[in-house]
């Protein structure tokens, strides 16, 4: 009897808070995780920002000095100069891809097989993107010299000349980009409601007016999330630039992103301390866009439970 | 509990060095197929002669090895381990990660005989504070390699002056001809070309100095080198698209006749014969003198091996140390290369031109320079590079990539 | 529908979108193009400059059994196998907990913590490298498939968790509720009732990782020095400087390299596209 009654009253407890204690079950092995690989390196790597540390020798607190030396450094500057090319030409991965889109949007013999050719170049490596875009863009013995030579920029190369590698380097970078664009856009047209777009037409809306205010307002969930992923894609430029130049000719094609890796892990480098002050500050650039995501979908939440 | 855990690493440390005693771990990074070559034919030769002692081999990735270096040190030394000489050696022996060796330097009672008596040329380039970090093995030369036959078709001689080579380098041009080949998209092959520049504009031990940190790069000598340097980047001397071509690429010209000379290490000369060269039609000469009377000091990159201080068998590693320094065994190593043995009483692999060139140079050389990525630290170096490649795309840079090199410099040697 | 179908257009019209869709489908793929034709050529043909015309001769074969046997390309794909299925199955494993927790309970941290996930998934690698290279060393993982494996589950889980708990919250509560009210315990609700739903979750999660670990490029390089552990998009970039002008080659590779997550890709189009638009149409 007596035993029964304890036993009883353990199940209550358990039946009683299990609601409570489960979550944090089930949530502790992707926490604890995600805690040591991803959140508490942020604060280490931000901590490593104040010392001057080789990798093999103790470290050293310098305080505020490696971010003014990057204040004093001009690859420091060519570096976020290039990253703000990146954003601005890689967004244009948005609107082609939505064109590609709106093109592709129909229902014709064999349009499926082309849908997915068009999406392909998304699932293919960077590695080998930048491979494939290197050795078209190689002087004399690339796949793009016969044109450069009718147009008669005989021998240019396009990855060794600092005003065009960067160009090159977005360029390529926007082939699987726009891809990726396209696949949201085309479920994003697919969703769109056609009640509403009838209605437009009904009232007489048509071509670019109809686009603009009926069915892009429509589409503003897939632009969102294509512009996310495009600004994303664009401040982590890393393995275009570490497969097509790193960072040539002379640091003038570099991304902040590299620029970190070179100075942190490359041969030459091993300044850990300066390595994270740069990615202190990609960090706090992309913490911008970060919060901004996180704002949308803190509203989206509370809409959804009102 | 961290204790516990301690305490059971270090349990199963002592296990295994036990159960490993006799056997002998190296790790080298000589993943190409000669280098490869010549350590399986030396391992297997150190192994016959030390019955006792078991060989465990791990061969890196050439270029990987250089990060690895830096780990495995620390974490899973090896108890002998390849690098290089001079200052490239310097973090390591600063964070007291390399065996102190001068014992085997200055003892004389090994089986070859004197060491520092047979390989006192490379001593230097193995000491830092006084003491001995390790053993040389081999080295090649750097130079003029040049295709005779353009050479001939246009009446130009070998070139010993400064003036006689900007003159070729004029007739060349002329014909149609590229006169210097290179590549730079990797950066270091322009060190080469600076280090020679000043070398001979300024001479060794200033060129040590300047890659010690002791001169400003602002320097008027330095400007000089640069002015050297103008003669031949202005008129347009060097392959166009330098930067796109690794230093590979940049031996097609060369090999298809339409650029005649590349400031190279030895290591080319395998390539371009590879790629249809022969001894009749590809040269090599010293580089030549700038400023008359300055001894003629040349670029000799060395080789080396090095005991981890962490290292578990430091006996049997000394014993591979003294091996690796004898004549015979430099000799054998040498000729699978096709470099040169530090070892003086070595004999070099016969009937190869280039390399009897090269130890009748190095022979008579005033001083030896490791190169500039080896002289000058780590840092120091691939700003120095990449701004020499800056320079060599736009040579009216030069006054602010040099305020630019001299910044890193008061930054590096702090 | 938008925009108006085709077929109610004027017939010329038709003619020509049907005339400029393979048209554009071609310049859209003449990357791809390039590195097929240059994987069956020889070395003549790239040293004569023959990048376009016909090939002089058919040497594909050929070229597989050189990147086959004079490099340790079989190795590299068996890594790239050995990273991306346990990282695929860690991931999407604690990901189906960590989501259903988010999704299924109120608790005040809730918001946050998801939110941190999500943030944690957006972070620039660069700002992890350092500290996560040096764990991976203390741990003694350095240079070993499961070091890189561990890092990516870590990683991934934060984007899975976005996904999953989205998915979650969209099933209907109302059999969580009676399954609560006949007395299943948590374990029981999540293992016979959620899992079997979020069936096609767990599907496009699958492709979807399996694409991004076959890609990851950057961590390959960070946390792996030899041949033993590397996969294959670092392994190419490796034999990259060893090829230097062997185009050929390197298009025969690059093709090797990307198969596999393209096969992926036609095989589970639709549960790729379902996961990477899933925040296309809520979010």
């Amino acid at each position: 009897m007596e035993l029964n009654n304890s036993k009883s009253k353990r199940i209550t407890w358990w039946q009683r808070n299990q609601v409570k204690i489960s979550p944090w079950i089930f949530l502790a092995p992707g926490l604890i995780f995600f805690s040591i690989y991803v959140i508490a390196p942020i604060f280490v790597s931000i901590g490593i920002s104040f010392y001057q540390w080789d990798g093999l020798s103790p470290s050293m607190y310098v305080g505020l000095q490696n971010y003014i030396e990057l204040l004093d450094d001009e690859y420091f500057y060519i570096s976020l100069w290039n990253n703000l090319k990146w954003l601005i030409f890689f967004m244009l991965a948005v609107p082609i891809g939505l064109g590609l889109a709106i093109f592709l949007n129909q229902i014709v013999f064999g349009i499926r097989l082309i849908k997915s050719l068009f999406f392909f170049p998304f699932v293919i490596s960077q590695v080998v993107i930048g491979l494939i875009f290197t050795w078209f863009y190689q002087p004399n013995y690339g796949v793009i010299a016969p044109f450069l030579n009718l147009i008669g920029l005989e021998g240019f190369s396009i990855l060794a000349n600092e005003n065009t590698a960067t160009y090159g380097i977005i360029f390529a970078g926007l082939y699987p980009q726009i891809a990726y664009c396209l696949i949201l856009y085309l479920t994003g047209l697919n969703n769109i409601n056609p009640e509403q777009i009838e209605a437009g037409r009904m009232d007489g809306a048509k071509g670019f007016h109809l686009f603009w205010n009926i069915v892009l307002p429509q589409l503003r969930h897939a632009t969102f999330l294509a512009v996310v992923v495009t600004v994303i894609g664009a401040l982590r430029s890393f393995d275009m630039v570490a497969i097509m130049t790193q960072g040539g000719p002379y640091g003038y094609s570099n991304v902040l992103a590299y620029y970190m890796f070179e100075q942190a892990l490359s041969e030459y480098g091993y300044r850990m301390g300066y390595g994270s002050a740069i990615a202190t500050v990609l960090f706090t650039i992309m913490m911008f866009y970060i919060l901004f995501f996180i704002y949308r979908m803190y509203r989206n939440e509370r809409e959804d439970n009102n | 509990m961290k204790k516990v855990i301690i305490s059971l690493i270090m349990m199963f440390g002592i296990i295994s060095s036990t159960s490993f005693a006799g056997t002998l771990v190296i790790n080298t990074d000589t993943s190409d197929a000669a280098p490869k070559e010549a350590f399986e034919y030396i391992i297997k030769k150190f192994e016959e002669e030390n019955p006792d002692v078991t060989v465990k081999w791990n061969v890196f990735d050439h270029e990987g090895y250089k990060q690895s270096i830096r780990n495995f040190l620390n974490t899973d030394p090896p108890d002998v381990a390849n690098w290089y000489a001079g200052n490239r050696m310097l973090p390591f022996v600063r964070a007291g990660l390399f065996e102190d060796v001068s014992d085997i330097w200055k003892d004389s009672g090994w089986v070859d005989g004197n060491l520092s008596e047979n390989m006192e040329h490379a001593k230097k380039s193995m000491t830092i504070g006084g003491k001995q970090w390790g053993i040389p093995y081999t080295y090649y030369q750097w130079g003029v390699y040049y295709r005779k036959d353009l050479f001939t078709a246009n009446g130009i001689s070998v070139p010993t002056t400064w003036d006689d080579f900007v003159a070729a380098c004029a007739t060349l041009k002329a014909a149609g001809i590229t006169p210097i080949t290179i590549g730079s998209k990797y950066l270091w092959t322009t060190a080469g070309v600076f280090d020679y520049l000043n070398l001979r504009t300024n001479g060794y031990e200033f060129h040590m100095d300047l890659t010690l940190g002791k001169v400003p790069y602002t320097d008027p000598k330095v400007q000089a080198v640069f002015d050297k340097w103008d003669e031949l980047v202005k008129p347009g001397y060097f392959l166009e698209n330098h930067a796109a071509l690794s230093w590979q690429e940049a031996l097609t010209p060369m090999v298809n006749g339409e650029a005649a000379m590349y400031v190279m290490g030895n290591f080319a000369v395998a390539p371009l014969k590879e790629a249809g060269l022969r001894d009749s039609n590809l040269g090599f000469f010293q580089f030549p003198e700038i400023t008359p009377g300055i001894p003629m000091a040349e670029e000799a990159p060395t080789d080396t091996v090095h005991i981890p201080s962490k290292a578990k068998n430091k006996t049997d590693a000394k014993r591979f140390l003294i091996f690796m320094s004898r004549a015979d065994v430099q000799e054998e190593i040498n000729k699978i290369l096709g470099q040169l043995p530090i070892n003086k009483n070595s004999k070099v692999k016969k009937g190869d031109p280039f390399l009897a060139a090269g130890l009748n140079m190095l022979n008579n050389a005033y001083a030896m320079a490791q190169f500039y990525d080896r002289d000058a630290p780590a840092q120091m170096a691939s700003e120095g590079m990449k701004g020499f490649q800056e320079y060599m795309s736009n040579p009216d840079r030069r006054q602010k990539i040099l305020e630019r090199l001299e910044k890193v410099r008061q930054r590096v040697y702090k | 529908m938008f925009p108006t179908p085709i077929h109610q257009r004027p017939i010329v019209n038709q003619y020509i979108y049907k005339i400029f869709l393979p048209i554009s489908l071609i310049i859209w793929l003449i990357p791809i193009f390039g590195i097929l034709m240059t994987s069956i050529r020889g070395l003549g043909d790239i040293t004569a400059g023959n990048m376009w015309g016909t090939p002089s001769e058919f040497l594909l074969f050929s070229n597989l059994h050189d990147v086959f046997t004079n490099t340790p390309m079989i190795k590299y794909t068996l890594n790239s196998f050995k990273v991306t299925i346990p990282t695929m199955l860690g991931a999407v494993a604690l990901s189906c907990m960590t989501g259903f927790a988010l999704a299924n309970y109120k608790f005040r941290t809730n918001l946050i913590i998801f939110f941190i996930f999500i943030a944690g998934n957006f972070v620039p690698f660069q700002i992890l490298m350092i500290p996560v290279r040096d764990l991976t060393f203390k741990i003694g993982l350095y240079n070993t498939i499961t070091g890189l494996v561990l890092f990516h589950v870590a990683f991934q889980t934060g984007f899975c968790t976005l996904f999953m708990r989205n998915f979650i919250k969209a099933l209907p509560q109302e059999l969580i509720e009676a399954a609560r009210m006949d007395g299943a315990s948590e374990f029981r609700i999540f293992w016979k009732i959620i899992l079997p739903l979020t069936r096609p979750a767990i599907a496009a999660l699958c492709v979807l990782i399996f694409t991004f670990i076959w890609n990851d490029y950057f961590w390959a390089t960070v946390l792996i020095q030899g041949d033993h552990a590397m996969p294959i998009t670092a392994g190419l970039k490796s034999l990259n400087g060893q090829w230097i002008t062997a185009y050929h080659l390197l298009s025969t590779g690059s093709i090797v390299a990307a198969i596999p997550p393209v096969i992926m890709f036609f095989l589970m189009q639709k549960h790729f596209i379902a996961g990477l638009t899933l925040g296309a149409t809520k979010g």
